[in-house]
């Protein structure tokens, strides 16, 4: 692997993390299997991308994105809380919708970004060289992700969320609307989806239709690959886990694709064998030592 | 303090598995009653807490508690007035969140829920102070989670959560018949000094005659969806488990009867 190779996959798996951060709170925390996610990431690319073409504010661009992530994350919650769709249907059926209205929002299937503003071009400038303005930014958006979520998830209405994805009949019996929390917080997972893709296009300088396809493995595998190797004994760990998961998941690819033997189409088919991998680990150990 | 009116409750209606739970059943009870309900399996008993709590809809009929019509409330909203034990130890807690963060969820029952601390300081005093009556030593184990405990110890720890904001109506469904049974008369005596110490209005299921007699100053006795028997004060004081199973087999001899009647 060249030095090339390594910031990019390190690059990759920060902006990504952020987006394992939102799947962390839909499967994790509310055990609710979303995968709205493949329309959410794009849908946050495109908003963004048609915001700095029109003149807006990288920054604000990134706050528009994280309005439609949560929006596209009420529909799929509304639908499973309301009229009482299977969650995984429901949230097929938003990322479908999301395909044609990315398409419609960015009047065709990609918009390019280059010569346009971003949001590294303010850490550019301060005379930062490449890679560093990336990093600086992916870490910073991040870390300031990660100490909003852990604070929220301490407050009375974060403790009554973490409670909905823990035991729902007896938060329900203590006076919390259930279905409000699920649409809150299957939302806000996908505000940080949206993010999470408003920042890739800006870094590879293009939104593109077909660029949430896979989101859900990559979210998954950079969760359960993060719990695996950093373990998830407080939350603060586990979400942090989820970013640095989102790293190793990025490396490890990066590495393996760097191999003469595999092809860049080969990607997905290592993704599933990655996570089913450490899904099954645990099982394989204990039967191991069982004998 | 609440007042059922003629609740009909069928599940699966108009399929061949419909079942009639509730057949028109009124009842009504004074701020401070603790009654008893005892029945045989399908009597109606947990439909009857259940539709109070608001886990169904009635399909008609009326329910008042506290003066408010809740007919058609919500579950979430109506327990800020109605508290629940269930008889499963394990649904009354989170066994993810630590101890003190169980009774700082249940100290917001029926309350609004916003960005404050979800475990102030201030609670862990009382947390400590309240846990320590249940003499179980949780006083010292408040960042333990709930998970850990024995199903004893977590339906002790569920008693004081419901209860934490006084309820307008306690709903007890069950509760210790889960338990073995050295720990069911523990907590069998906390639910005694809770409900009576505060004076709670309370609806208490048991299989256990003995209790339902021993408990309480009123037993009310279901059978197919309607309250066959309403006993308290003195005649509930004087009644005998022999009494008691008496009426229970008249009740279902009743039914035989009919039974043969129509297949002979």
């Amino acid at each position: 692997m060249t030095i090339y190779a390594f910031y990019a996959a390190l690059q990759q798996g920060l902006v990504y993390g952020i987006m394992a951060i939102g799947v962390y709170l839909t499967f994790r925390i509310l055990d609710f299997p979303d995968l709205t996610v493949d329309g959410s990431l794009p849908l946050g690319a495109a908003i963004s991308a048609v915001a700095i073409t029109s003149g807006v504010n990288p920054w604000l661009s990134l706050v528009l994105a994280m309005g439609g992530g949560f929006l596209a994350g009420m529909v799929t919650a509304v639908l499973t809380t309301r009229f009482h769709i299977l969650h995984l249907l429901a949230s097929i059926l938003t990322m479908t919708a999301l395909y044609s209205i990315n398409i419609r929002i960015m009047d065709g299937p990609n918009v390019a970004l280059l010569g346009r503003q971003t949001v590294f071009d303010g850490v550019r400038s301060l005379g930062f060289p490449s890679p560093w303005p990336e990093l600086i930014v992916f870490v910073g958006v991040s870390a300031v992700v990660l100490l909003l979520l852990i604070w929220f998830l301490t407050t009375e209405l974060g403790q009554a969320v973490l409670a909905t994805g823990d035991n729902p009949q007896m938060i329900r019996s203590l006076g919390v609307n259930t279905s409000f929390i699920i649409i809150l917080g299957v939302g806000l997972s996908n505000a940080l989806v949206a993010l999470s893709g408003a920042l890739v296009a800006q870094h590879q300088g293009a939104a593109d239709v077909s660029m949430g396809v896979g989101t859900i493995v990559a979210g998954l595998a950079s969760v359960i690959v993060g719990e695996t190797v950093f373990g998830d004994r407080t939350l603060a760990r586990a979400l942090l886990a989820a970013v640095l998961g989102s790293i190793l998941y990025r490396l490890a690819i990066g590495f393996a694709l760097g191999l003469a033997f595999f092809n860049p189409s080969d990607l997905n088919l290592l993704t599933s064998v990655l996570v089913v991998g450490a899904m099954i680990t645990p099982s394989l150990k204990r039967r191991l030592f069982q004998r | 303090m609440i007042t059922l009116t003629d609740i009909v409750k069928y599940f699966h209606k108009g399929s061949v598995n419909e079942v009639f739970a509730l057949n028109k059943i009124s009842l009504h009870l004074e701020e401070g009653d603790f009654v008893t309900v005892i029945g045989s399996n399908g009597a109606g008993k947990s439909t009857l807490l259940n539709g109070i709590a608001g886990t169904f809809s009635p399909d008609s009929g009326k329910i008042e508690v506290d003066g408010s019509d809740v007919t058609r409330w919500p579950e979430y909203r109506r327990a800020a007035l109605v508290a629940r034990v269930f008889q499963d130890p394990l649904l009354g807690t989170c066994p993810a969140a630590t101890i003190e963060q169980n009774l700082a969820l249940a100290s917001l029952r029926g309350k609004r829920r916003g960005l404050g601390r979800g475990v102030k300081a201030a609670d862990r005093i009382r947390f400590r102070e309240e846990l320590s009556r249940l003499q179980l030593g949780l006083e010292d184990r408040l960042l333990d989670k709930v998970g850990l405990l024995s199903g004893g110890q977590r339906q002790a720890l569920t008693m004081l959560m419901a209860t934490a904001v006084r309820p307008k109506v306690l709903l007890l469904d069950e509760h210790i018949a889960a338990l073995d049974p050295k720990t069911a008369e523990q907590i069998l005596g906390l639910t005694k000094e809770i409900v009576e110490g505060q004076k709670l209005t309370t609806l208490m299921i048991t299989h256990n005659m003995n209790h339902a007699i021993t408990f309480g100053n009123r037993l009310i006795m279901l059978h197919q969806g309607r309250i066959l028997l309403d006993l308290s004060g003195e005649k509930k004081a004087g009644l005998t488990v022999k009494d008691l199973l008496e009426q229970f087999y008249h009740a279902q001899g009743e039914e035989l009867a009919t039974d043969s009647l129509l297949l002979g």
